[in-house]
């Protein structure tokens, strides 16, 4: 080995050691910022030590490569709304997964005769799961972006489908590894694992898409990490492990705080038997004018508000920030509640609300908040739904049945803002609509928190 | 691959998925935004593949090209993902709660 390598590998060291720090960092919001820039210095040291150790010969590639990903990618960190950090994410799942399973295919290219059996098989999952989570996670944030129907697209015998798929994708791949001298197997296998991810996302419901996004993000760390075993890299297998199973984890909590199995997620295609959920719920919904809604808070003592999905795609965050702020100048104790799928991405409510300003030591877990709703005057649910239908808790017969929920109902009386009376993502009736405490406001998130911040001024 | 790289390589993967269980657990929810944002842009690291592909000796044309879209998209990654990661948390760490006015004053 010549100075050059040992000078790489140690920058791959110090990289990997970095970003274990780093993540350590992020136990604690006031950390984490620090945490991140020792992986951004890690990043650059292995970039560094790759450019000077890795015999390169030609560098125009090379540096348009960076200089365009560079431009796009400063752009999009400093341009992306934080309303629309769940597509980003997915995007960039897909072009994390993309760029592994090019390495990949260049490797075969290249190295295939020459592979041993054991790189063969990494090669292939690296390949396989690079390609089907790019277009999975193309598809995911075309739905969470609109351009596609958020809707699960669903067939008779979608199952089947998919899975003769994945079996002819699975078959293609033991072909190729037995014999990698068959390119068309190799090919086979890329071009099926590009469609497998096409109609693994599509069936899948937007208030599903937590549990996707985390999957996915999975799926693109354990790409990188396979990559690592391809080209006997430790940093790639260690950075693509931690990213693996930050993902995989998070899912395991997504799929927990909707009582729901990853299977169920993948496979179930929620949110399409809308007719079939019996439910208890019925009787009139009762209407709130904006002023009595202004009164009721205006004379709290506890007001909890309770953000969903709705108060994201009503841009409404510092709209119930400026609202908090009033009732708080008057002595009203308010704090938020968050339920672990809000919104369409893990700790998606957070960070709008952070965005906000709005301070995180106001921000409550769901077991946190809980035992306090018995105890709140008001509690105000802004374009929430599933997260707090009663019938989870209550109603064994519901498909959300056994859901933890922000217990709402338990406060003394519940504002529900909500843009019309139609169902929410679920397309289950929410029995919380219903009760005696309970009074709706309709109308778009955002001016109506406007609207009641200016009455409340005025009471 | 020998063995003996093989058997390295697996210890460095258990021991990888260990170490980002404990530490990864221990992240709140409040975070788990900025977490899913940062692993992603950690897992950039593929770059580093990706720049030996698209220049390194040894490799043909075509596979300076792959390597170029694959360095391409890499560094969106990387350059996009710690940006935003950075953005997201620096807004977390704006505001104090009210016991510290002087984070207060120091905004306004």
């Amino acid at each position: 080995m010549s100075l050059t390598t040992y000078f790489m590998e140690a920058t791959y060291l110090i990289a990997s050691i970095l970003f274990v720090l780093a993540l350590k960092g992020m136990s604690h919001p006031e950390t984490a910022r620090r945490g991140m820039f020792l992986a951004e210095g890690g990043m650059f040291a292995a970039i560094v030590g790759t450019l000077i150790g890795a015999h390169i010969i030609t560098w125009v590639w090379i540096i348009t490569g960076l200089t365009v990903g560079s431009i796009i990618g400063a752009l999009m960190a400093i341009w992306v709304p934080m309303t629309a950090m769940p597509q980003r994410t997915a995007l960039s799942h897909a072009f994390g997964a993309f760029a592994a399973a090019l390495v990949g295919i260049g490797e075969f290219v290249v190295k295939a005769s020459e592979m041993g059996a054991v790189t063969r098989g990494a090669l292939g999952f690296e390949v396989m799961l690079g390609a089907l989570t790019t277009t999975g996670s193309l598809i995911a944030a075309g739905k969470l972006q609109g351009v596609i129907a958020g809707k699960p697209i669903q067939f008779r015998g979608q199952n089947a489908v998919n899975l003769t798929l994945a079996l002819a994708m699975v078959s293609s791949f033991v072909f190729f590894w037995i014999h990698p001298e068959i390119v068309v197997a190799f090919y086979t296998m890329l071009g099926l694992a590009f469609v497998f991810g096409v109609l693994l996302v599509i069936p899948i419901g937007s208030a599903d898409m937590p549990v996707v996004m985390s999957l996915l993000n999975s799926y693109a760390g354990l790409a990188a990490a396979a990559t690592g075993f391809v080209l006997n890299n430790n940093v790639l297998i260690i950075a693509g492990t931690l990213d693996g199973f930050s993902g995989f984890i998070l899912s395991v909590l997504m799929c927990k705080a909707m009582n729901r199995s990853i299977t169920n997620v993948l496979f179930g295609g929620f949110g399409a038997v809308i007719a079939e959920a019996s439910s208890n719920a019925g009787g009139v919904m009762r209407e709130i004018s904006l002023d009595d809604a202004a009164m009721q808070l205006a004379f709290a003592n506890r007001v909890i508000f309770v953000p969903g999905y709705g108060l994201a795609t009503a841009q409404a965050q510092h709209a119930v920030r400026e609202l908090a702020e009033l009732l708080e100048g008057r002595g009203v104790t308010v704090k938020y509640a968050i339920h672990p799928v809000a919104g369409r991405m893990p700790g998606h409510m957070n960070v709008l609300l952070a965005e906000a300003n709005v301070p995180y030591a106001s921000l409550y877990e769901m077991e946190q908040i809980n035992p306090e709703f018995p105890s709140t005057d008001v509690a105000v649910v802004i374009g929430a739904n599933d997260v707090v239908n009663p019938d989870a808790r209550d109603n064994p017969k519901s498909l959300i049945a056994g859901m933890p929920i922000l217990e709402v109902d338990r406060a003394k009386s519940v504002i529900v803002l909500k843009r019309g009376q139609g169902r929410g993502f679920s397309g289950l009736e929410n029995p919380l609509f219903f009760k005696p405490c309970t009074n709706m406001l309709y109308g778009d998130a955002k001016s109506t928190l406007t609207h009641l911040a200016q009455a409340v001024q005025h009471v | 691959m020998n063995p003996a790289v093989l058997i390295a390589s697996v210890y460095v993967f258990a021991l990888a998925a260990f170490l980002g269980y404990q530490v990864i657990s221990r992240v709140p929810p409040l975070l788990h935004t900025p977490l899913m944002s940062a692993t992603n842009a950690i897992s950039g690291i593929s770059l580093i593949g990706s720049l030996v592909l698209a220049g390194a000796r040894g490799y043909p044309l075509p596979a300076h090209i792959l390597g170029f879209v694959a360095v391409t998209t890499a560094t969106i990654n990387v350059v996009g993902g710690f940006g935003i990661t950075d953005r997201m948390l620096k807004m977390f760490g704006k505001r104090k709660p009210e016991a510290k006015p002087e984070a207060k004053a120091v905004q306004k």
